[in-house]
């Protein structure tokens, strides 16, 4: 499923986020794979996904410039493709 | 800053623990990087582990490599397990697979989180049993078959690269391939008994190529952090290519006594001990040489080398147990700027392991008597 901005998502029940210095470290533990979350914005439009009807609607909110966008879409995308993110 | 920066600078947890639970083991490897036999009598407690599982819970490791020794041998193994499972901790854990018989297998096979590897260092029983001892690769053979009949699903098969098994790599490829296991290659060290070992027992220098050609054609094998000198012979294999030794990755031994990583039990890398107030947290982000150890590290006698970048001047305890200086090149540099100084230390006092756990060996034990 390609990954939609305009719909829901949230952060799957089996990730833990630990803060690191540079944003934070992903780990799933279903398929035990680690991901770099290398933006504190981006670490908190991920926490706050699923507040929103739309990832779009969480980019609003948490403030994040035009010209990012398209750099967090791709990173959202690719977590939801190995499964951090769940559409909801 | 890339994200190999912002790892060499360390983070609030390591993300490889290895926590070795005892000294004690049932074989007695030449290459054993702790210099396991015998159980040590100061080993951590079952509350003094349980309390070790609760506070890496707390600051989000989110799994353990456990080792030892061999770690089924302690009575609690089992316990700890379930306790670190039960607190989100996830474990893999090492074995020679003395200890997983029928039952067992079934009952891992039930387990959520629990990863089992098991080692061989040969892919028939003349080249593996030379440096594990008789009998343990159809010891090891066994255990995987259990495993397969359990159904347990994708364990790992784990393989130190020595002279003697570099040729094997298709034989243990495809052995892994028949029991649906995951390949994995590390380094021969010359740690523990390793330093004895060493210049017999680690690869070639075409027998380095070939292993990291084979690599490359290879991403599915796992190798860890183990060959990232080999980066300097062109592309960088996967994996991470930094030394990882109190940045990202640190070793809890038996005694509770944490060091930078698991081939260096020596006391200049014991950054402190898991009993101490503050507990393994306060070690791992407060502790002198932790700190040191996520300063720019200076390039050294490797500056002038344009492999610098790709090899990063290769493995700190390959290069402390060889009596080359840290700053110098890695004994197995594949430019060959290790060699003369691996040779110019060879008669000079070399720094030894620690604590020695070995068994007496029936030489020394005719030589007492």
């Amino acid at each position: 499923m390609t990954f939609d901005i305009d719909r829901a998502y949230r952060l799957n029940d089996r990730v833990a986020l630990r803060p690191e210095p540079f944003g934070a470290l992903a780990y799933h533990y279903g398929n035990r794979r680690l991901n770099f979350l290398r933006a504190h914005d981006l670490v908190a439009v991920i926490e706050s996904l699923a507040e929103h009807d739309t990832v779009r609607s969480a980019f609003d909110a948490a403030g994040i410039a035009g010209s990012r966008r398209a750099t967090f879409e791709k990173a959202l995308a690719s977590l939801a493709a190995s499964d951090f993110l769940v559409a909801t | 800053m890339s994200l190999t920066d912002d790892m060499k600078a360390g983070l609030q947890a390591p993300i490889c623990l290895t926590w070795e639970l005892t000294y004690a083991c049932n074989l007695q490897c030449v290459h054993c990087l702790s210099s396991s036999g015998r159980r040590d009598p100061r080993e951590l407690t079952t509350a003094e582990a349980e309390a070790v599982i609760d506070e890496i819970q707390r600051m989000q490791v989110f799994y353990v490599n456990i080792g030892g020794g061999e770690p089924t041998i302690r009575p609690d193994f089992w316990h700890l397990i379930d306790y670190s499972v039960d607190h989100d901790v996830g474990v893999k854990f090492s074995t020679n697979g003395s200890r997983i018989d029928a039952r067992v297998a079934r009952e891992l096979a039930g387990a959520d989180y629990v990863d089992i590897q098991i080692s061989i260092d040969g892919a028939d029983a003349a080249t593996n049993d030379h440096v594990r001892g008789e009998g343990s690769f159809a010891t090891a053979l066994a255990a995987m078959d259990h495993l397969a009949e359990a159904d347990f699903g994708e364990f790992k098969i784990s393989v130190v690269m020595t002279r003697h098994n570099v040729g094997q790599l298709d034989q243990f490829a495809d052995l892994a391939h028949r029991y649906g296991a995951q390949l994995r290659l590390t380094r021969f060290r010359p740690s523990g008994r390793g330093a004895a070992t060493w210049h017999e027992l680690h690869p070639s220098d075409q027998q380095q190529r070939r292993l990291y050609h084979w690599l490359l054609d290879r991403p599915d094998v796992l190798t860890g952090d183990s060959f990232f000198h080999l980066s300097a012979l062109g592309e960088a294999l996967p994996g991470l290519n930094l030394c990882g030794a109190g940045r990202v990755v640190c070793l809890v031994d038996p005694v509770g006594d944490v060091y930078a990583c698991p081939f260096v039990l020596h006391d200049d890398f014991k950054a402190g001990n898991v009993r101490d107030e503050g507990g393994f947290e306060r070690v791992w982000r407060s502790s002198k040489l932790f700190a040191g150890l996520r300063e720019p590290q200076s390039a050294g006698a490797c500056a002038s080398c344009g492999e610098f970048d790709a090899c990063q001047g290769g493995c700190m305890a390959a290069k402390f147990f060889t009596g080359i200086p840290l700053d110098g090149p890695d004994p197995e540099c594949v430019n060959g700027y290790g060699k003369e100084l691996v040779a110019a230390a060879a008669g000079a006092p070399r720094p030894l392991a620690g604590a020695d756990h070995s068994r007496p060996s029936p030489v020394k034990f005719l030589g007492r008597r």
